[in-house]
């Protein structure tokens, strides 16, 4: 697999920064950066990671089911993440998510049909006193109402 | 701009300087007074440095409140193996978001403590493990970072110290669970992170199994300021054992949530009225989470007191990670309690079985006590699965899940009595939607 320039140049240093012969410590970066690019982590790129970081598959498989950012389907382009953890949830969290539900007409980690937009219920992500707060892929909204939330997902359709 | 507006009565020592643009520029930190404080640890002995530490009774901010100098004292730094230091900006407690700012408006202060820190251990190298849901503040440490490598305060020969240190960015990708330290290590080694069996402890064998020294963002970036002004000074600050300032998080129904630099010991009503702004809407206060959602509740009657690691650990609580969350009279703490467990639930490891299954079967039944479908024999049994989990796991996650459940159950049984016998949930106009 080739990358980006960017990200090559990324991976390159990440297999730099650990201790000699410690190259497994670059398998979770590589993944979550190369995730972006890639769109999800696809059996190539697992194969390609463990190949760059000398580990079996196998090791590389153990840790996407453990990190709920890894994603092995592809997300939306603007993947909504609404947080419902306690500071969100008594600031009206959970009244958001649902709105942000029937707004988008999908589920929790669910695809709007034109792959435009993903959805998911998450738990605190740092935020707590902004609340209620919602990430549109790494970007924070904070102190957000269902019509601010409306009004995001009208701008990002317009961008596309 | 600042996420909320700062209010006067702060004590600014690790936030003064909040605000000042362009602040991932070396240039900009040194002519703030940044890297003096380095500087100055350069000419002293370790040991010096770590007396400083301990003389300031800084604690952990983290959660667990252990004396900073004191973990510093447990790094063998004349081990031949290579000592690494991690600052652990994993920051998930839920209520907790402080961490964020420290980097994001003074991130050279992080790497200068984190300078200190490599001083007083012999250490060498640095990463500053950062959760994935924070990727601006990975993009923004690694500018930090690369321009204090252009000004010589990172690299080879430190501003001709004959000190070297190397730092990096390793990010996380969502899980709890990594905050605790030795989950944080196997993560940062690339695997899952699940706790390890301690001892031994990371000072001995952390990282790559070498000696570690780990500490959270905030507890790295009051150190500068311990070695500038002396650390008596730090901790005159505070209370006795209690040293400084810390960051609380103020979340939850009050007028004026946000982030603000107090002095330990602050009192904690006053601190929900001058700087939250009293409760929203003038409603009366139910309860508050003192320090995370993993800290025991305490009612409005016993927040009368002041805010320190042990005023709360008598209260029966604890100070935590500073992430206090305000609820309000009209708020249903059967709901707040499962709310709670799905976290806990959904970030359990699943390495050791009473957490595992605890959690899970936890959630369940609060579920079925929101939903109206609650027996009362299920209320002790709430408590007492609870206290199976008690300090009955190779982590804190257990006790985390645990102890919020106990202090709600016990101090709010009524609550869980009148969602009996089918009847909806009496802080809401239907009844409660399906959660889990």
């Amino acid at each position: 697999m080739t990358f980006s320039p960017a990200l090559e140049a990324r991976f390159a240093k990440l297999l730099t920064i650990y201790p000699e012969g410690r190259q497994r410590s670059a398998v979770v970066p590589m993944l979550m950066y190369a995730q972006d690019e890639v769109g999800c982590v696809t059996r190539e790129l697992v194969e390609e990671v463990a190949r760059r970081c000398g580990v079996q598959p196998m090791q590389v498989d153990e840790v996407i089911g453990y990190y709920s950012m890894l994603h092995t389907k592809p997300l939306g382009k603007y993947h909504i993440q609404v947080c419902t953890n306690i500071s969100c949830l008594l600031t009206g969290g959970e009244e958001l998510y649902e709105h942000a539900k029937k707004t988008l007409g999908i589920g929790n980690k669910e695809v709007t049909p034109d792959g435009l937009f993903s959805l998911e219920e998450v738990e605190c992500m740092g935020a707590c006193s902004w609340a209620p707060a919602v990430e549109v892929n790494y970007d924070f909204h904070h102190h957000v109402t269902c019509e601010k939330l409306d009004r995001l997902i009208e701008d990002l359709r317009k961008l596309k | 701009m600042l996420y909320n507006e700062p209010n006067p009565l702060e004590t600014r020592v690790l936030t003064k300087r909040f605000g000042i643009p362009n602040s991932e520029k070396a240039e900009v930190y040194v002519a703030n007074g940044g890297y003096q404080a380095f500087l100055k640890a350069t000419g002293m002995p370790p040991e010096k440095i770590i007396e400083e530490v301990k003389v300031s009774n800084l604690r952990g901010r983290g959660g667990a409140g252990f004396p900073t100098g004191l973990k510093w004292s447990f790094v063998p730094r004349t081990s031949p193996k290579p000592k690494y230091l991690i600052c652990n900006a994993d920051e998930s407690e839920p209520g907790t978001c402080k961490d964020r700012l420290l980097m994001e408006y003074d991130p050279h202060q992080l790497i200068e403590g984190m300078l200190i820190g490599g001083l007083a251990v012999d250490s060498h190298k640095g990463y500053i493990y950062i959760r994935g849901e924070y990727r601006y503040l990975i993009t923004m440490m690694e500018h930090a970072i690369d321009d204090a490598y252009a000004h010589g305060w990172l690299g080879k020969n430190i501003q001709g110290t004959g000190f070297d240190f190397d730092l990096y960015v390793h990010t996380g990708a969502g899980a709890y669970e990594c905050g605790e330290e030795t989950a944080l290590l196997d993560s940062i080694e690339g695997k899952r992170g699940v706790p390890r069996m301690k001892p031994p402890f990371p000072a001995v064998a952390g990282a790559w199994g070498c000696p570690t020294l780990l500490n959270n963002v905030e507890t790295y970036s009051a150190v500068p300021n311990i070695i500038r002004d002396g650390g008596a000074a730090f901790a005159a600050l505070g209370t006795p054992k209690n040293g400084g300032t810390r960051l609380v998080c103020l979340s939850g129904h009050v007028n004026k949530p946000g982030v603000y630099e107090i002095p330990l010991g602050y009192p904690m009503l006053e601190f929900i009225e001058k700087f939250g702004g009293g409760v929203r809407g003038g409603k009366k206060l139910k309860a508050v989470i003192p320090g995370g959602s993993s800290c025991p509740v305490l009612t409005a009657s016993e927040c009368d007191i002041i805010m320190d690691y042990d005023t709360l650990a008598k209260a029966g609580s604890m100070l935590g990670s500073g992430g206090m969350v305000v609820i309000d009279e009209d708020t249903c703490m059967v709901k707040a309690a499962l709310r709670i467990m799905r976290f806990y639930a959904h970030e359990s490891c699943g390495w050791c079985v009473p957490c595992r299954e605890g959690t899970t079967w936890l959630r369940k039944m609060l579920q079925r006590f929101h939903d109206g479908m609650g027996q009362a024999s299920d209320i002790p049994i709430i408590g007492q699965v609870s206290k199976n989990m008690l300090g009955r796991t190779f982590c804190a996650l257990g006790d985390a899940a645990a102890m919020p459940t106990i202090s709600i159950v016990e101090k709010f049984r009524e609550e869980f009595e009148a969602h009996l016998d089918g009847r909806p949930c009496p802080y809401e106009h239907k009844p409660a939607m399906a959660l889990a």
